[in-house]
Formats: C-alpha cells, structure tokens, sequence
C-alpha cells in the first residue's frame, strides 16, 4: 500500500519476473542480446539513482526481488509473468521453480502465472493441464516472438492457439497476458500488429486479454481494438518508466488509454526486473497532465490512479482489497464503456 | 580537401538521406542508423546499427535492402555494400544483400510474398500522421467546425514543411496532388462523411503520437546502446580514401559530418 497526501492506494504489480540472464544460462549469443537490450531500455529510462549495475541485473535472486517489490516498494500483490526463451537460454529466462516456489511461501502476495506454447501441439496441451493443476493458474504469459526450432513467432488466431485458449477456458485460467515482440512468422507482416488479439477478444469473452505494454510500438492500434472488446485490458509494463525521463509522452500514452480504453482497463506493472516499482509508483501518484495540455487531455483523478495502480488487476485476479482501499464503484469491469468521448471531440 | 572528394561524401549521405524507417517516417540518418560510411577506389562500404538487437528483422532488412538500392542508383561508385551491424539477423541479413538474395532469398521459409503489404500498412501510417499535423497547424491558429475541417482541400494548407510533408505522403499511398483535393481521407483517398470527420481525426492524432513516441523512444535507445564506446553519438564516421582522379592525391581522414 503507498499513502500520499491523505490517500491511500491498494497496489498490484501485474508483471514482474524472476529471471536469469547470466552468461552461464545463456545458450547462445541471443542470450546475451536479449538481457543487453533489457539492461539498455533499464538504463535509458530509470533515473540515475536507480539504475543497477549490470552484474545486479543478471539475476536477483527471491529475497532481493521480496525486497524490492513489497518491502521498498510499496506492493501489496504482484503476479509473475515468466517468458521462457528456452532458444536463449538452457534454465530459461523466467526461473519457473523459484518463482513458484516464492509464491507457495507467500500465497498473499504473490501469483505465479506460467506460459505455453501452441507450437507444441497436443503434447503441450497436457502439459498444460498439469501446469493448470499444480500451479494453480489463473493466467498464462504469451510470449509471441517466441522462437522454437525453425518458427520465430505465432500469431493467437492460428488453429493451435485457438485450442489452447479453449483448453484454458475449460481450465478455469482466464486472464491471457499477451507480450508483442518483433518476430512472427511469415516476416512478412507487421510482429506488433495486434489484429489477432482483436479476433480472439471476439470470439473467446469467457477470457480476459491482457496486451502488455499496452500494444508499443503500436499503441494506436491496441487503443482501437481495445474501443472494440470489451475483454481486452492494457498493461503498463514499458510505458510507465517514460514518466521519468519523458512525461510530456507519458501525458500522451496516458491520455490516449484514458481517452480510448478508460479507466478500468488499464493496469499497472513495473515490469521488475526490468525497473523496480518503488519510484514508479511514487511518481504515477504524483503525475498530472501538464497545464498546457489540458486542452487535450482531461486531469487524472485520484480515483483513476487507484483503479490504475491496482483496483483494476485486484478484481481480475480475485485479489482480495481491504474495505478502506476500495472504491464504492467496483473497479475494472469488462463493460465499462470505452472511447466515451471519440465521437464528437475534436481537439488538436 | 577537393571538391570532388567532398561532392562524393555528400552524394553518398544524400542518398542514405532518403531512407527512412518504416515505422517512424524519419530519415535514418537523421535517427543515427548510418555507423559510418568508407569510399575508396574500389567502391562504398555503409554500416547501419539500429535501437538494439531485437529490432524487427523485417524492418531491419527494408532500411538495409532500401540503402543499398539508394546508393546504387547514384551509379559510378563501384561495389556497394551495405552491412547491419550488431543485429540478431545481421549474419542472415548481411549474407542476403551481398547475394543480392531479396527478401525470399534472404529469409527463405520464414518469409512468404514480399513486404509490399507491410511497407504500405505503414506509408498509411504516415500519411495519417501528418494529415492530422497540416490540420493542426491549421486549427492551431484558428478555431474550425467539424463541416469546415471536412470541407478542407490542399489549396487551403499554407506552404510550408506540414503541407509539403502531407504532399509526398499522399503521392506514397498512391494519392493524386489536386489543390482541390480534400484534406482528410481515408487511406484509400476517400472524403471522410461528416458525421465520422472528429473520429478520423482523432485517431490520426494517436497514430501521430504513437510514430512520434517511438521515434523518440529509438534515440534514446541508440544513444545508450552505443553511449560506451562510439562518442561521435549519432552523426556517421565517414572515410575517404578514394584517389582523386584529376591530381593523383590520396585522401586518407576521417571526418564527421552532422
């Protein structure tokens, strides 16, 4: 929980990671690409007193990660979201046993969401029940530029992954956290485009769509679809860090998801290790959209940023709130209408 | 220094000049993708580096392929080559453009028809973008209704960087110049109905911040990917050591041109 300024804020982290990137772990040299440009986008966008050096950020461990997230940063709750990168590395990127092995010693405040792969056909389906079954899933985590022998890359309407969603419906696992990256197969379509996630929204709304970095680089497009469906959420992971060292964009990025997607679809992350949520937290609390641009962008209310910092991802994840830190509305509901003010607003 | 040598170094950036990044519509040699630049008798060698290494392998491969096209259109420069630097590709990458494979050739099973479909969805892109620039230019220093900005034709747009941007947006969508063309269409050119002219506009603006974010998001990147060991920052290292044909000079030096 962080209070400022008399107010209270119940706080889900809804991707964070217990990874490891170091050079043992790596099987090739995209083990080593693939921690770099992570360490790059950490160094790049944290201010100059939270960046880590680059041996701390290969890998920290269960009791450095306990620290970070719920002892220095204010989290109440926070929910894995493993990428497997099993091309990269030999253990995987996300450290499957420790991280759950985290969770089972503190079931109140941590999920473990785990991952699969539609390319593994029926074998990975029943790996997927058991996977369900142990871990208890109430999420997965699709890594869609994920490469797997000579493939580097699915799209989500492709018939496996249809029946790996319905597997997941029939699983009780309801919320699908989608991670755009920049490979698909055939190269010759756009990796971010999120048209398949639009489809799948559609045709499965047993299940919750959750885009991860709320569809960058192609905001817009995620912003449209997510006008379209009601079942498809937006997660902040890389889009809140630019609060720091650009908030003028941040302004934008926010007031774009406020505008098309409102309020109760928007989800908070800090996307650990990646950045720690201790001054992300503390500065979303303290954002306002600059003066000049309240011509564009409507002031953000208290209210708004509690659903943001953790309301919304509390009622997708049954996550129980303490009565004085809920909001007499219920926060993240599905219907909630979207885009509200698109048809008559013109504003430059 | 002579005048051909220099004549040379410039023809050579010009040429990378109109290249552009598909996704943010900037030139990359404005973005600092040009590594550096080598001219010698035999011919130009060009390396490009990009934000990090999980770029787009498509995009990746639509910069290099177009640079080496660029170039080669100047003629008279001997063999070209163009390299990709520090990519998860650039061995396949790399391997393809000094076959002069294209992209089928280059990607073999991973690739299908062709990027033509992609290279548009985001020419569209860009045209939507700075559609909603000349138009807020505009709006900008006068209030408009909904039916005036509907109503807008090219011949309203003062002259000017916004009106001359939107103007080779229009001609890459494969859209006609007319002054008494309308302002904003869709992507395929058509008047936008009244009662859909504040949403095509407010979208066209997301899809302007969404280009423009990641433009910035890019430079950063770059700038910190390379920070350690390249302090020329984003401006390529050029070398000339091409014989001056009229003197028999030979220039050896390393310049930096912004």
């Amino acid at each position: 929980m962080y209070r400022k300024d008399g107010n209270s804020y119940f706080v889900v982290d809804a991707h964070v990671a217990l990874w490891d990137g170091r050079p043992e772990n790596q099987r090739n040299i995209h083990g080593k690409q693939f921690i770099d440009c992570f360490y790059d986008y950490h160094r790049n966008l944290s201010p100059e007193s939270e960046v880590w050096s680059y041996q701390e950020y290969l890998y920290q461990g269960g009791q450095r990660l306990i620290k970070d997230l719920f002892d220095d940063g204010y989290v109440d709750h926070a929910i894995f979201q493993p990428a497997q990168l099993g091309e990269f590395y030999y253990k995987g990127f996300g450290q499957t046993e420790e991280a759950f092995a985290l969770t089972q010693r503190h079931p109140d405040k941590l999920t473990y969401n785990h991952n699969f792969d539609p390319r593994n056909g029926e074998a990975g389906l029943d790996r997927l029940r058991d996977d369900a079954r142990r871990f208890g899933l109430k999420g997965v985590k699709l890594y869609t530029a994920e490469w797997h022998g000579d493939s580097r890359g699915y799209k989500l309407d492709e018939a496996w992954s249809r029946r790996y969603l319905e597997e997941c419906i029939k699983l009780g696992i309801k919320n699908i956290h989608v991670h755009k990256g920049p490979t698909i197969r055939p190269l010759d379509r756009d990796a971010f485009d999120v048209a398949d996630v639009d489809k799948v929204a559609t045709d499965y709304l047993e299940l919750n769509f959750v885009v991860e970095h709320v569809g960058l680089p192609r905001l817009e497009d995620f912003c449209w679809i997510a006008t379209q469906e009601s079942n498809v959420y937006g997660g902040l992971a890389v889009a809140i860090p630019f609060i720091h060292t650009r908030p003028r964009y941040f302004a934008q990025i926010i007031g774009e998801l406020l505008y098309w997607i409102g309020e109760d679809k928007i989800l908070f992350s800090s996307d650990y290790a990646l950045w720690t949520p201790k001054w992300l937290i503390e500065k979303f609390v303290d954002f306002q959209i600059p003066d000049d641009m309240l011509g564009e962008y409507a002031p953000i209310t208290v209210d708004q940023k509690r659903k943001i910092l953790g309301l919304n991802a509390a009622t997708l994840y049954d996550i129980d709130v303490p009565a004085e830190l809920q909001l007499a509305q219920p926060a993240g509901q599905g219907g909630a209408e979207v885009a509200a003010g698109a048809k008559e607003s013109v504003s430059i | 220094m002579t005048s051909a040598a220099l004549s040379a170094e410039a023809e050579i950036l010009d040429a990378l000049a109109t290249v552009t990044d598909p996704e943010l519509d900037e030139p990359i040699t404005d973005l600092g993708f040009v590594r550096s630049v080598f001219i010698d008798d035999g011919g130009v060698t060009v390396h490009l580096r990009l934000p990090t290494a999980f770029c787009s392998p498509n995009f990746a491969y639509l910069m290099a392929s177009d640079a080496l096209d660029a170039l080669r259109a100047l003629g008279g420069n001997g063999e070209i080559r163009v390299l990709l630097d520090d990519h998860h590709d650039s061995e396949k990458i790399n391997a393809g453009l000094a076959a002069d494979a294209g992209y089928l050739g280059t990607f073999g099973d991973e690739a299908e028809e062709g990027l033509t479909e992609l290279r548009d969805v985001f020419w569209r892109k860009a045209h939507a973008a700075a559609m909603e620039r000349a138009i807020g230019s505009l709006l900008r220093q006068a209030p408009m209704d909904v039916e005036r900005i509907g109503r807008l034709t090219l011949r309203d747009l003062p002259e000017g960087q916004p009106k001359a941007a939107l103007l080779r947006r229009r001609v890459a969508i494969g859209l006609g110049n007319c002054p008494n063309s309308r302002v904003l269409v869709d992507d395929e050119g058509k008047a936008i109905p009244l009662e859909a002219v504040p949403l095509r506009l407010r979208f066209a603006k997301s899809v302007r911040i969404s280009m423009e974010g990641n433009a910035h998001f890019c430079r950063g990147l770059l700038a910190t990917r390379y920070a350690d060991d390249e302090a020329g920052g984003a401006v390529p290292v050029i070398t000339n050591i091409r014989t001056d044909l009229d003197n028999g000079d030979v220039h050896g030096r390393a310049i930096l041109v912004p």
